[in-house]
């Protein structure tokens, strides 16, 4: 049972985090502060929802490039509405509209993909430029603040509020709680359903799950919509983190999300990954990000630090798998 | 004799232009192991279309299960009639375990949403007692061996109410044993009233358990044989129409200086202690089991796997050949096992696979490609190994199997090459392209090059080879100098005993 958990990827992603807070730690105890891990969780909320979207989509077989132009869209719309008729709205609504279009920009992403036999990468590429110069071309690239203020109040609501040595309330943000619904959710649709099954199978092989008589289009509406439901949901946390709604804040924003999923075991050929590994990934770059802060490196190591935790994490990864096979070929042959 | 479960009657297919079935009869019975057997465009995977209902024969045919006249047969009234067919593929997921492998696809048939982990395994052990195997429910299927796979797909079938599993090139990819145990398997099958239907372009293994076989033949049903009354040469001929001359080898002594030269290489875990001599326009026969470690030594020799001890000269001078590039340097060549994967770029046209070895042979002073020196070399080479193409242009992919075998002969022979390893080189095609892929590599050993031709199938090296080597767990358990002399049986039998 001990060996089935620490030969695990995730496993050693999970030790890989430790390492790192350790260290951290080590050189700045706040770091272990419940203060700091509540700031680390609820900052990386927004990485979070999104790498759950694009953990299902990887998982099929795909990839979704256009995520960020999609929230970019609901979050300008949604903020559009919150400044025209502000009172008239309240927070479900608001979340209920970014969702709906999320999806709905999502499932044009799936058609193409499954109408034009277009490769996910170009047909993301391309709506992705669509999406986002629309936008721009109509909102001339203005910023967006200045919301209701029950917009303002629902974000510093805590499941639980504590207060630090220096009088300043913190606790568990209400944004991490729907991280933590939605990781939830993303678990039970890839493990518990016969959809999500049905997502592994036809990442693992398209032509047999055809065969299968699984219906590839309905998958594939399913995974790209349920990406753009994830960007549109995204796109309400980021409004109500930083309450302002700009046309270039995501831009970006797809490689790190990329990156962690990456990071959390899956394979960008499909077929494989879980949620626990993604949530792993998005906590690895977030500790290493808030560490760097806390040791006081500049800023700009951040991206040559990312980037070699990337390349060696998947190294290692790349490297067992090939040691495992080996050991299986000796076997065969003796 | 128990009751029909499938009875096809008049039976035609024409696409525009091609006539793919005409007027053909085919029937299973209840419990039957029947055999399809033609070549590659007879029509058989038009046969097995219809059977599945994926495509809709012409008007005048009628289709009748246990019985019942079916107006149109749909893929799926195909399943609700319990027929089900394993690809040569298998289609299973490689990512997915095994008890997934086999239980989801009844799951998703049924409708269901929700997955019952507890429920899934259920079925999967139901199903695979009902044949009497156990397979590793947890382990995912990409990591069993073939043989293995093959029985998660029959489990997969058993999972419904199967009454007939149709398996397409069953035994191609399967060790010796592996087919034993899949023949038990069938075996129990019918004793249970399932049919079997095996589809083959070649002879092989299936016919000494079928019942019948139907030779399908340029769309047309040839007949229904008794299996018994049929061997290699009869079968040959119904399949093809043509009476195969076949030409014994005529072994010429081969003398002078080896080639090459092996001396106790070694690679752990791979092969151990292995020293032959190789001469120049001599055909060196390497049979053995999948697994005997051929592949991995043929490797050694094309620069792949590097040996841990041992030496290798050739021409009589010590050589480490330890990149491919080395090799290719040295004039060896390697044709692998697996064509299609190895050997060609499947969606590249046939001239630029052609040319791909001899690239730098073809260019001009300014280091560019010479087009008129490319389209010569690929126009010999078509014309020297008659390859049959619709166009240059044309995809590889799109040519049929022996095709692309000479294909890939031509893009190494281009290289003149001193020594040409061919692993495997008529796995998976028909007869009759066999025959012509032997007669190529008797004129290219005729020529002066030296072949080394590694093969599971004992019949092709007992009737292509100078002498023959026989491999087991890595290392030459027996040579056989004298083939005027040896019978095929005592090769056979020797491979045998190292199962």
């Amino acid at each position: 049972m001990i060996k089935k958990i620490t030969s695990r990827y995730e496993f050693l992603v999970f030790m890989v985090i430790l390492i790192f807070s350790i260290i951290i730690g080590l050189i700045n105890p706040n770091f272990f502060s419940l203060e700091n891990i509540l700031d680390i969780l609820q900052n990386n909320t927004l990485t979070g929802i999104f790498a759950i979207g694009m953990l299902i989509v990887v998982i099929s077989g795909g990839i979704d490039l256009s995520f960020t132009a999609i929230a970019t869209i609901t979050g300008y719309t949604v903020a559009v509405l919150l400044l025209s008729h502000g009172s008239q709205l309240n927070i479900f609504v608001v979340f209920l509209i970014a969702a709906v279009m999320g999806t709905i920009l999502g499932m044009v992403n799936a058609s193409i993909i499954y109408f034009f036999k277009i490769p996910p990468i170009i047909a993301t590429i391309a709506t992705q430029n669509i999406y986002y110069g629309l936008l721009v071309v109509i909102t001339q690239g203005k910023w967006l603040y200045g919301f209701p203020s029950w917009f303002g109040a629902f974000v510093k609501i805590k499941i639980f509020s504590l207060v630090n040595a220096n009088d300043v309330k913190y606790g568990l943000s209400i944004v991490t709680v729907i991280w933590f619904a939605f990781i939830f959710l993303g678990w039970f649709i890839l493990r518990k359903t016969v959809l999500g099954r049905s997502i592994y199978a036809l990442g693992g092989s398209e032509a047999s799950a055809q065969r299968a008589g699984f219906n590839i289009l309905r998958l594939q509406l399913f995974v790209y919509g349920f990406m753009g439901l994830m960007a549109g949901i995204g796109s309400v946390i980021q409004a109500l983190l930083v309450q302002t709604v700009a046309p270039n804040s995501l831009v970006g924003k797809e490689l790190d999300v990329i990156a962690a999923v990456v990071l959390g075991g899956a394979s960008l050929t499909g077929g494989v990954g879980t949620v626990l590994g993604t949530v792993l990934g998005v906590l690895l770059l977030a500790v290493m990000s808030n560490g760097l802060t806390l040791m006081h490196v500049p800023s700009y190591w951040y991206k040559v630090v990312t980037g070699f935790v990337i390349l060696v994490s998947v190294a290692a990864g790349a490297w067992r798998k090939r040691a495992i096979s080996n050991k299986k070929v000796i076997i065969e042959a003796e | 004799m128990a009751d029909l479960f499938l009875k096809l009657s008049n039976v035609s297919k024409h696409y525009t232009g091609v006539t793919a079935l005409d007027q053909v009869d085919f029937e299973i019975y209840q419990g039957e192991i029947h055999c399809l057997v033609g070549e590659n465009g007879s029509g058989k995977s038009t046969l097995i279309k219809i059977i599945s209902g994926t495509v809709q024969p012409d008007d005048g045919a009628t289709i009748e299960v246990e019985g019942h006249v079916l107006h149109d047969l749909h893929a799926i009234d195909s399943i609700h009639k319990g027929i089900d067919i394993i690809y040569q593929d298998l289609s299973l997921f490689p990512n997915l375990t095994v008890m997934e492998n086999i239980a989801l696809r009844r799951y998703v048939a049924e409708g269901k949403r929700l997955v019952n982990w507890g429920e899934l395994k259920k079925i999967a052990t139901k199903a695979m007692a009902r044949i009497d195997v156990s397979l590793p429910l947890e382990a995912l299927a990409a990591d069993i061996p073939i043989g293995d796979q093959q029985l998660v797909a029959i489990c997969r079938a058993l999972t419904r109410d199967v009454k007939l599993v149709i398996m397409d090139e069953p035994t191609a990819s399967l060790t010796k044993k592996e087919v034993d145990s899949l023949f038990s398997v069938v075996l129990d099958m019918k004793s249970k009233g399932i049919s079997t239907m095996f589809v083959s372009h070649k002879l092989n293994e299936v016919l000494e358990i079928a019942d019948r076989v139907s030779v399908i033949r340029d769309g047309k049903m040839v007949g229904i044989y008794n299996p018994k009354e049929l061997d290699d040469e009869k079968l040959t001929h119904l399949m093809t129409g043509k009476k195969l001359e076949y030409t014994p080898f005529a072994r010429t002594q081969v003398a002078g200086e080896p080639i090459l030269e092996l001396r106790d290489l070694s690679r752990r875990g791979l092969f151990h202690d292995v020293s032959f001599k190789l001469f120049p326009g001599e055909i060196l026969g390497i049979t053995g089991l999948l697994g005997s470690g051929r592949t991995e030594l043929a490797l050694a020799l094309f620069g792949v796997n590097i040996p841990d001890s041992g030496e290798i000269f050739f021409e009589g001078v010590p050589t480490k050949i330890d990149s491919i590039q080395k090799a290719v340097e040295l004039g060896i060549a390697f044709v692998p096992e697996d064509r299609l994967v190895q050997g060609l770029i499947m969606n590249q046209s046939v001239s630029k696979n052609l040319t791909v070895t001899t690239l730098d042979d073809l260019v001009n002073r300014f280091k560019l490609l010479d087009r008129k020196m490319v389209k010569g070399r690929i126009d010999k080479s078509v014309k020297d190994l008659s390859i049959k193409i619709p166009s240059l242009d044309s995809p590889v992919q799109t040519l049929s199997g022996g095709n692309q075998q000479r294909v890939v002969l031509a893009k190494w022979i281009a290289t003149n090459p001193k020594v040409l390893i061919l692993d495997g080189p008529t796995i998976g095609i028909d007869v009759a392209a066999k025959h012509a892929i032997h007669q190529i590599i008797r004129d290219l050993a005729a020529h002066g090059i030296a072949i080394l031709l590694i093969s599971d199938e004992v019949p092709e090296v007992y009737n292509n080879a100078n002498r023959v080597l026989i491999m087991h767990k890595g290392r030459l358990v027996k040579e056989f100098d004298e083939m005027d002399s040896t019978t095929m049986d005592e090769i056979q039998e020797t491979v045998n005993l190292t199962a």
